[in-house]
């Protein structure tokens, strides 16, 4: 019989586990590759991400900036008038580009251009309009100064009014009458804000240019910047706060040294009031504006042109994210001056549905109450509107 | 007519005036500092891809240009960084999310123009305590400012992201 011997036990033991031994220490080696593989990975896939979010970062437009807004919209309104036209019309309203560049941090420049009636040329509806095109420059923090052509700084729609910030098809007729809102003028304007909600705007701009032997309506002064004559400057001043979440509290002062650009004639200066407030909290929504103008000379006084008064009201309310109702009185008058009954007044009720929030679908209903002998329209309007 | 001369000459004095830097409020590394007691933990990664994409692109209205974003985590309070154009340029915004609610949310640089009122204590103490519901909105109302819809509306999603970002990361629901 054959002893086996310690040593030998000890050496078949050793072979035995070699394979083993052998196999964790090839498990370790690869399970280290792998991590060492997976850290590269990790660091290769880290190192793309980064390259890829800073091409997506710059694949913008760098300073550059464009938008832009449109609106289409349907008219179908009744003239109450006896013989009167009625209206009713599809036209593509306003179609708006927004260009703005970024010299600096401090310095740039922005435009807007519009086509309005979608199609423009000589006996053609439309027309080509530059509405803003200035350079604004930060005097520091909380002051800036702007030069060039912008929208004056008066009445809630004159600065704001792509489609989906704003209910109704139209926009309001007191705004469009009285302030009157699209309007834009050239000068130079410095900006700021003070406190906690406080701000200003001071500026120096072309004027308005009224015929005297016409109504005298303010809207058919507007000059445009088109080779507007700059012979009497106005000056405006608003001071705003929004200090409180929803809140809004506005009021404006211009002065317009002569509304004719003729120190000749007898149509002087003029005074221009306006203020509104806005609150929204939760789904409710108010806004409420008034603004009077106050024309010096015999001209204005002889066809009650000298006052030109509006004002509205307009609750709202959100029934969800995307469908909101509202309502709105508007009163307005200008020959508010005349002791004969020459007061347009209008009321609107009607929805916005915002598929997206930059996206909008109008409806409402208007019924008007007019002097005598005017063009009363009463019927509903329906409009698509959009910004991006 | 003089004094609408001397009018512009001041206005077009002032235009030319010297100038200086854009608003920087708080630098993100302030920001984290003050959150976290100067004790700042190692910065994580949350990749934007799958379903956290989808759920991103729905809370934002557009697609997220970013494939991942960096956030801070002690516990179960998260503190994130992020961006969203207002109008023209980015709002760099600092929010912290603890146990499902907005703690704070700080605007840290705001580069628009307009609507510079989101910026102030008495807009973003709103978002305090914050949740977010099943569809992805806050749980409470925010009362905008006038004027800076966009503004508002940037700072509303980018909230609203953390919350959803901050539920992804800590698994709650």
């Amino acid at each position: 019989m054959k002893h086996t011997t310690p040593l030998a036990l000890l050496t078949a033991g050793l072979l035995a586990t070699t394979p083993a031994l052998a196999a964790d220490e090839e498990l370790r080696q690869e399970i280290d590759t792998l991590k060492q593989e997976n850290r590269t990975i990790m660091e290769r896939l880290n190192a793309t991400s980064e390259m890829i979010d800073r091409q997506q970062s710059s694949a913008g437009l760098g300073p550059l900036s464009i938008g832009g807004y449109g609106e289409l919209h349907y008219n179908n309104l009744d003239n109450q008038l006896a013989g009167g036209d009625d209206k009713e019309m599809m036209d593509f309203h306003r179609f708006v580009l927004f260009f703005g560049y970024e010299y600096t941090d401090d310095i740039r420049f922005f435009s807007e251009l519009e086509v309005e009636h979608a199609y423009s040329g000589e006996s053609k509806p439309g027309a080509v309009e530059l509405e803003q095109a200035y350079v604004e420059f930060d005097l520091n923090d909380r002051n800036s100064a702007k030069g060039g052509l912008f929208l004056l700084p008066v009445g809630i729609l004159n600065e704001t009014h792509e489609p989906p910030t704003f209910y109704g098809v139209e926009r309001n007729p007191v705004e469009k009458n009285i302030i009157p809102t699209t309007w834009w003028t050239s000068g130079a304007e410095l900006t700021g804000r003070f406190g906690q909600g406080f701000s200003y705007n001071l500026g120096v701009h072309e004027g308005l240019k009224v015929d005297p032997s016409g109504s005298m309506a303010v809207r058919g002064g507007r000059q445009k910047s088109a080779k507007a004559d700059a012979s009497d400057l106005a000056t405006t001043a608003r001071l705003k706060y929004t200090g409180i979440p929803g809140l809004e509290l506005a009021a404006t002062v211009q002065h317009q040294s002569d509304m004719s650009q003729d120190a000749s004639d007898d149509l002087g200066s003029a005074n221009l009031i306006e203020a509104h407030a806005i609150y929204n909290t939760g789904a409710f929504g108010l806004r409420a504006l008034y603004a009077t103008w106050d024309l010096d000379g015999t001209a204005p006084a002889a066809n009650g042109a000298d006052e030109q008064t509006g004002w509205y009201i307009e609750p709202s309310y959100k029934l969800t994210n995307k469908f909101g109702v509202f309502a709105r009185h508007n009163v307005w008058d200008n020959q508010a001056g005349s002791s004969t009954n020459t007061e347009y007044s209008q009321t609107d009720v009607g929805f916005n549905y915002w598929p997206h929030e930059d996206v909008v679908i109008k409806v409402d209903l208007q019924d008007q109450d007019v002097p005598a002998g005017s063009s009363e329209y009463d019927g509903f309007n329906v409009g698509i509107g959009y910004q991006f | 007519m003089k004094r609408f001369k001397h009018d512009i000459l001041i206005a077009l004095t002032l235009l030319f005036s010297p100038l200086v830097t854009a608003e920087v409020y708080q630098s993100p590394e302030a920001f984290l500092e003050q959150t976290f007691n100067t004790d700042v933990p190692e910065p994580k990664v949350l990749w934007i891809s799958g379903a956290v994409r989808t759920r991103a692109e729905q809370i934002l209205q557009h697609r997220p240009d970013t494939l991942r974003t960096r956030y801070w985590q002690q516990g179960n309070r998260t503190a994130w960084i992020l961006e969203e154009i207002g109008k023209e340029r980015p709002i760099t915004v600092g929010i912290v999310i603890n146990d499902k609610s907005i703690e704070t949310i700080k605007v840290l640089v705001f580069r628009e123009s307009r609507g510079w009122e989101v910026k102030y204590p008495f807009f973003t103490n709103q978002f305090k305590q914050a949740e977010l519901n099943a569809d992805l909105e806050l749980n409470k109302s925010i009362d905008g400012i006038t004027g800076a819809t966009l503004s508002v509306r940037a700072l509303t999603k980018l909230s609203r992201l953390a919350l959803y970002f901050h539920q992804h990361v800590t698994r709650t629901p």
